[in-house]
């Protein structure tokens, strides 16, 4: 875009080009505000993981109940994200591509654990899973244990997960319409070689973010996880929960190093979301 | 392949697309499928592409049954209204896509499949392209790139909806020439869809005429124009005057040359070309004023008008050719008289 220059030689603002002080008041507050909550918390969260050096920030990093954690909330991403990215898909499917009865039913109940407080997503499974809930008799008569151990954990995490992908396929895929897949059926394709072939590679940038997002929420999900993990050192903390119990017993080091991880892996899917966004407006 | 349709209906809720429909087209033929927007043309097509399922009816392809056959095995050609071109693959990916995803038994090998795309590429005139990806063609360019797809997998039928529609003018008239010469070229039966009574004209050897889900006529061309089924089918194709004869006005349209011994209804529809003017005499009893008239080439649309009758019936247009025309010399209010050489009746 070029600039007009008028007969003073001076450049001609357009109509949506705001006097100088209102373009600097609210760029100021914006940036202000972004420092106060997002950046100083984040550089306050290092300064205490750091302040007694680096060799108690390892230290406690090393202790065996925070890497138990770590490895916890691995394999809680691990069971969750693939489940999820596969049910993404199936409903974001389903929805743009077929008619049927409580479609509209199905496209709001996806966004149900977006309403939900994270407490009550939690709650559900002790009710149904919980000694005393539905299922418990048959549980403890069988020998499994669900709540207050990894399944418990799995269950909720994914609950609170599941709209990430399905959220991003969705519009995406209505606004492809499904053209080309039907003539990738005309041509001999079969639905199998249609969906790798057609779909996959026209909704990869978007399932990517929406599986970027699931995982980044898998990853630091607290409140449903607490209500559910019954908070047993080594074996059923996760990450934040490990940075709360440390917190609680006046471990600054053990929260604030623990914390440091999330923060990275804050950072790191930011990064990587720019890079997934500027990708799909790409093409 | 010849196509036979016997009985097809297809509802979508409440709404009769299509009601009844008996098609029979031969091994060889161009047709159009010509209709008004919403009369079924397209859920036609893509019924006879197992694109959709028809709710009754069935569908014959060289006389074999292929109502429940899958798309992907009716060894159809389909070419879409937006050309659905796939946007991450290049030209030459597409047009190999059909070759490529074939059983491993049938698919042939990359350097049979990289001939067979260039020369695809080049009947259509485009074989500078291959690298290019769908973005960055003109419609034209992607109209073509979309028929070459589509003849990759040597169709024995080829099924275009509205091809034309997206285009420029000036394109689509180039296309048009181009996609019948190609016809005769290839002599695969084909089917389009399309709107344009002009373009149905043009290019189609048959032309299948359809209306609110139902086929009101079908034959060539000519036989179309010529000899209309009903008063639809005279109306949607071409020009023509509507007249409705109440015993009031027929007067001066009997005077004119409508015979109304010959009258099988109560409307006449005269063609614009059917109608002939000589110049009036000053005290000529004719009542017919020349109201204006508008060049569109070669020949010349004439607005006539009757003063002395009220309503619909006052007004004809006639066609001629600029030549005869000019012979006539008429200006804007010249008394002029009508001699209609044909109509046709409907009820």
């Amino acid at each position: 875009m070029h600039t007009l220059v008028d007969a003073h030689g001076q450049a001609s603002r357009s109509a949506l080009n705001d006097p100088k002080w209102v373009r600097v008041t609210l760029t100021s507050i914006a940036v202000a505000f972004i420092l106060l909550f997002l950046c100083a918390p984040l550089v306050l969260v290092l300064y205490q993981a750091f302040s007694k050096g680096l060799d108690a920030y390892i230290h406690a990093l090393s202790d065996p109940d925070a890497l138990a954690s770590v490895r916890l909330t691995l394999l809680v991403a691990v069971a969750t994200v693939p489940l999820n990215t596969v049910f993404g898909i199936a409903a974001a499917w389903a929805i743009t591509r077929f008619d049927f009865r409580g479609k509209s039913l199905l496209t709001t109940l996806i966004d149900l654990p977006f309403s939900v407080s994270p407490v009550i997503s939690g709650l559900i499974f002790v009710l149904m899973f919980g000694a005393q809930g539905w299922f418990g008799e048959w549980l403890s008569a069988h020998d499994i244990k669900v709540i207050f151990a990894t399944p418990g954990i799995i269950l909720a995490t994914i609950f609170i997960t599941f709209p990430f992908v399905a959220r991003e396929l969705i519009p995406l895929m209505q606004e492809m319409g499904f053209e080309e897949e039907e003539a990738a059926l005309s041509l001999g394709a079969s639905g199998w070689k249609t969906f790798f072939l057609v779909t996959l590679p026209n909704i990869k940038w978007a399932l990517l973010y929406g599986v970027l997002l699931c995982n980044a929420r898998a990853m630091g999900e607290f409140g449903a996880v607490s209500v559910v993990s019954g908070h047993i050192r080594g074996l059923t903390n996760t990450l934040p929960l490990h940075i709360e119990v440390s917190y609680n017993e006046y471990d600054v080091i053990g929260a604030f190093s623990s914390a440091s991880i999330l923060a990275a892996l804050a950072i790191v899917t930011l990064i990587l979301k720019s890079f997934l966004e500027w990708k799909q407006g790409k093409g | 392949m010849s196509i036979l349709l016997s009985n097809i209906s297809k509802n979508f809720g409440q709404f009769a697309a299509l009601h009844n429909v008996n098609l029979e087209i031969p091994e060889g033929e161009l047709v159009a499928l010509l209709g008004p927007s919403g009369c079924g043309k397209t859920t036609l097509l893509r019924i006879i592409a197992g694109l959709e399922a028809p709710d009754q009816g069935q569908v014959l392809l060289n006389g074999e049954d292929k109502t429940a056959e899958h798309v992907s095995h009716r060894g159809i050609g389909f070419v879409f209204q937006h050309y659905a071109l796939f946007r991450h693959m290049t030209v030459f990916d597409n047009v190999a896509f059909g070759l490529r995803v074939k059983p491993k038994k049938e698919r042939p090998s990359e350097a049979v499949i990289a001939k067979k795309v260039q020369s695809l590429l080049d009947l259509v005139q485009l074989g500078w392209l291959a690298d290019r990806f769908p973005d960055q063609l003109s419609g034209g360019q992607r109209q073509r790139i979309a028929l070459a797809r589509a003849l990759a997998v040597e169709p024995n039928v080829l099924l275009l909806d509205e091809p034309f529609g997206a285009l420029d003018a000036s394109v689509r008239k180039d296309l048009r020439q181009w996609l019948r010469n190609l016809h005769q070229e290839l002599h695969v039966t084909s089917i389009f869809v399309t709107h344009d009574q002009e373009e149905a004209m043009e290019v189609a050897s048959q032309v299948v005429v359809l209306n609110q889900g139902q086929i009101e006529q079908q034959g060539a061309p000519a036989e179309i124009y010529d000899h209309p089924a009903n008063a639809f089918v005279s109306k949607f194709i071409g020009q023509t005057n509507i007249l409705n004869v109440e015993q009031n006005d027929m007067a001066w349209l009997v005077s004119a040359g409508i015979s109304a011994d010959n009258r099988h209804g109560a409307v006449a529809h005269v063609r614009p070309h059917n109608i002939d003017l000589q110049k009036a005499s000053i005290n000529s009893d004719s009542p017919v004023l020349l109201k204006d008239w508008q060049h569109l080439g070669a020949t010349i649309r004439i607005e006539l008008f009757n003063p002395q009758v009220k309503g619909g019936n006052s007004c004809l247009f006639a066609e001629m050719p600029n030549e005869r025309f000019k012979q006539l010399n008429l200006n804007r209010g010249d008394k002029v008289v009508v001699n209609i050489k044909q109509a046709h009746w409907f009820n």
